[in-house]
């Protein structure tokens, strides 16, 4: 409820900038997703997941980065006001396993099915060009539990018509994985700095959803290594509200870290 | 050291840049020990072994110092082909070092299924659930010939407890290897265990062959509550990493000396902020 005397908000939502449109198009990935386990990797999306929680996803649980479960909405990079639970490692599994847990990841490379890489970049496995994490959880949590995945910078290099490893599987690697691979497997959205995509396209392969206001087809095209499909008319991503704007501005991210991985 | 044998498969606890065993693994790259095959949620331990030339094989999921996404050594041993390796999925790794502790042959889950996984381990295979269930990745019992861990407090019988706020799969390393060796920040009288709270107490002497005392001795990576990883030392571990005359210069300040040597060495670097 808005307040005579409190200060105004800091912005407009016509002034919202690119990386404020991509935390509330993360966000939204978690709308509706009750009480599981968010996991957002990358400061846009966790800034995205706080803000869900404060706003249309209250039931989210989120972590401190640590063994910790935090209630309540907290600033990057500042303590968090209090714990609801304890969740070391180990006990990260029961969720993954259960398939209570949406997890962002953010992929080196990702494919026109969805196939996402975070393990190596050229050559082959066994000497690659340019060693990455590992595969980490990704082709745990693909099989497990619904994946999106946060690109902050859409380009040719990261959107690619392969991949060089399959570390998240993808729409045609679950199929061809069988019955174990597909049956809880659940790609939702990609988001970029340029739109939001999922893979409801023919045969499971990428299309737009939206694009971010200024953003034009051209330049996604450009930017993209694969022929991306979509239906017809593609809509314009959503503004942030004034309330999501305050969140974000003065509650989740004062410091402002969201623009060191969005530029306007 | 004198336990450990060239060729052994080697389990190393810890987490990333959390809590690992770094007294013990100093002391194995001053060894002689080579030919590892090393099984790690991987962090600076990985790294400065494959720098060592010590690892003939590595099965991991991921190699990371946490505040650094990467660690360069790591790197550099495979964009040399120096090392075989074996990516599994984190769980999978889970899942084979259970399969060891508990001495069956592996352990059915789906992580893996559909990924390169099963391309880059030719050798994993599935199996049809007897149950009219799914198909499923048989993930191989990961037996450790030995294993190394650091906890915060132990008594002389190996009996150990962590303090900070995960065990990670600490007690997993220990319970599938035929030998396990606990180093601490402290070694204290039994009575003295458990005294936060008994469910710190998750390591037993049933499977502990020897316990060292190494205050410090996770550094640089984190020990809590102990201390936090020395960020300004992984850092310096970093950019040394990346040039060879200035990795000599940190491997002769740090890492061609003893245990004591290298404490001393730490302290003078936290004095005077010099990294080189």
């Amino acid at each position: 409820m808005s307040d005579a005397t409190a200060p105004t908000v800091a912005g407009d939502a016509a002034a919202a900038t690119r990386a404020e449109v991509c935390v509330v198009a993360c966000a939204e990935v978690w709308r509706g997703a009750g009480e599981i386990l968010a996991s957002p990797i990358g400061l846009v999306p966790m800034i995205g997941a706080r803000l869900a929680r404060a706003t249309f996803a209250p039931g989210l649980m989120l972590g401190d980065g640590g063994a910790m479960l935090v209630s309540g909405t907290w600033a990057i990079g500042e303590p968090p006001p209090a714990y609801e639970g304890w969740m070391p490692y180990r006990s990260i599994f029961d969720l993954v396993w259960n398939g209570r847990r949406h997890v962002m990841m953010m992929p080196s490379q990702i494919d026109r099915h969805g196939n996402a890489n975070i393990s190596y970049v050229g050559g082959d496995f066994s000497r690659p060009d340019v060693q990455l994490l590992g595969v980490r959880g990704a082709p745990g949590n693909t099989v497990n539990h619904p994946t999106s995945y946060w690109l902050p910078r859409h380009s040719t290099r990261a959107l690619v018509e392969r991949v060089d490893m399959v570390s998240g599987v993808g729409t045609d690697t679950a199929a061809a994985g069988g019955a174990g691979a597909s049956r809880f497997h659940d790609l939702r959205r990609l988001i970029t700095n340029l739109g939001v995509f999922d893979w409801g396209g023919p045969e499971g392969t990428m299309r737009i959803l939206s694009l971010h206001p200024g953003v034009s087809r051209e330049e996604v095209a450009a930017a993209t290594g694969f022929e991306l499909g979509d239906d017809g008319e593609v809509a314009e991503t959503r503004l942030p509200s004034e309330e999501e704007l305050r969140l974000v501005r003065e509650v989740i991210d004062p410091k402002g870290v969201r623009d060191r991985e969005v530029r306007s | 050291m004198a336990e450990l044998r060239s060729g052994m498969t080697l389990g190393i606890g810890g987490w990333g840049s959390r809590r690992k065993p770094m007294s013990l693994v100093r002391a194995i790259l001053r060894s002689d020990l080579a030919d590892l095959t090393v099984v790690a949620y991987g962090g600076p331990d990985v790294g400065l072994l494959c720098a060592a030339g010590k690892v003939r094989k590595l099965i991991y999921g991921f190699v990371s110092l946490d505040s650094i996404p990467l660690d360069p050594h790591f790197r550099a041993a495979r964009q040399a082909g120096a090392i075989e390796a074996a990516e599994y999925d984190e769980g999978m790794l889970f899942w084979g070092l259970y399969a060891a502790a508990n001495r069956v042959d592996f352990l059915p889950l789906r992580a893996g299924l559909g990924s390169d996984v099963m391309k880059i381990n030719p050798d994993l295979r599935t199996v049809t659930s007897p149950y009219g269930g799914d198909e499923l990745v048989a993930m191989p019992a990961l037996k450790l010939d030995a294993a190394i861990v650091h906890l915060n407090r132990a008594d002389a019988h190996g009996n150990a407890e962590y303090l900070g706020p995960d065990l990670y799969f600490d007690d997993l390393f220990v319970t599938a290897a035929e030998r396990a060796y606990v180093s601490c920040e402290e070694v204290v009288p039994t009575d003295e265990l458990g005294t936060v709270h008994p469910a710190t107490m998750r390591i037993s002497r049933a499977f502990v062959d020897g316990v060292v005392p190494a205050p410090n001795g996770a550094h640089f990576t984190s020990c809590e509550p102990d201390y936090d990883r020395d960020e300004t030392f992984q850092r310096a571990y970093v950019e040394a990493a990346g040039d060879p005359e200035r990795w000599a210069e940190f491997s002769r300040r740090f890492l061609e000396v003893d245990e004591a040597g290298y404490q001393a060495a730490v302290a003078e670097l936290r004095a005077t902020g010099a990294t080189r």
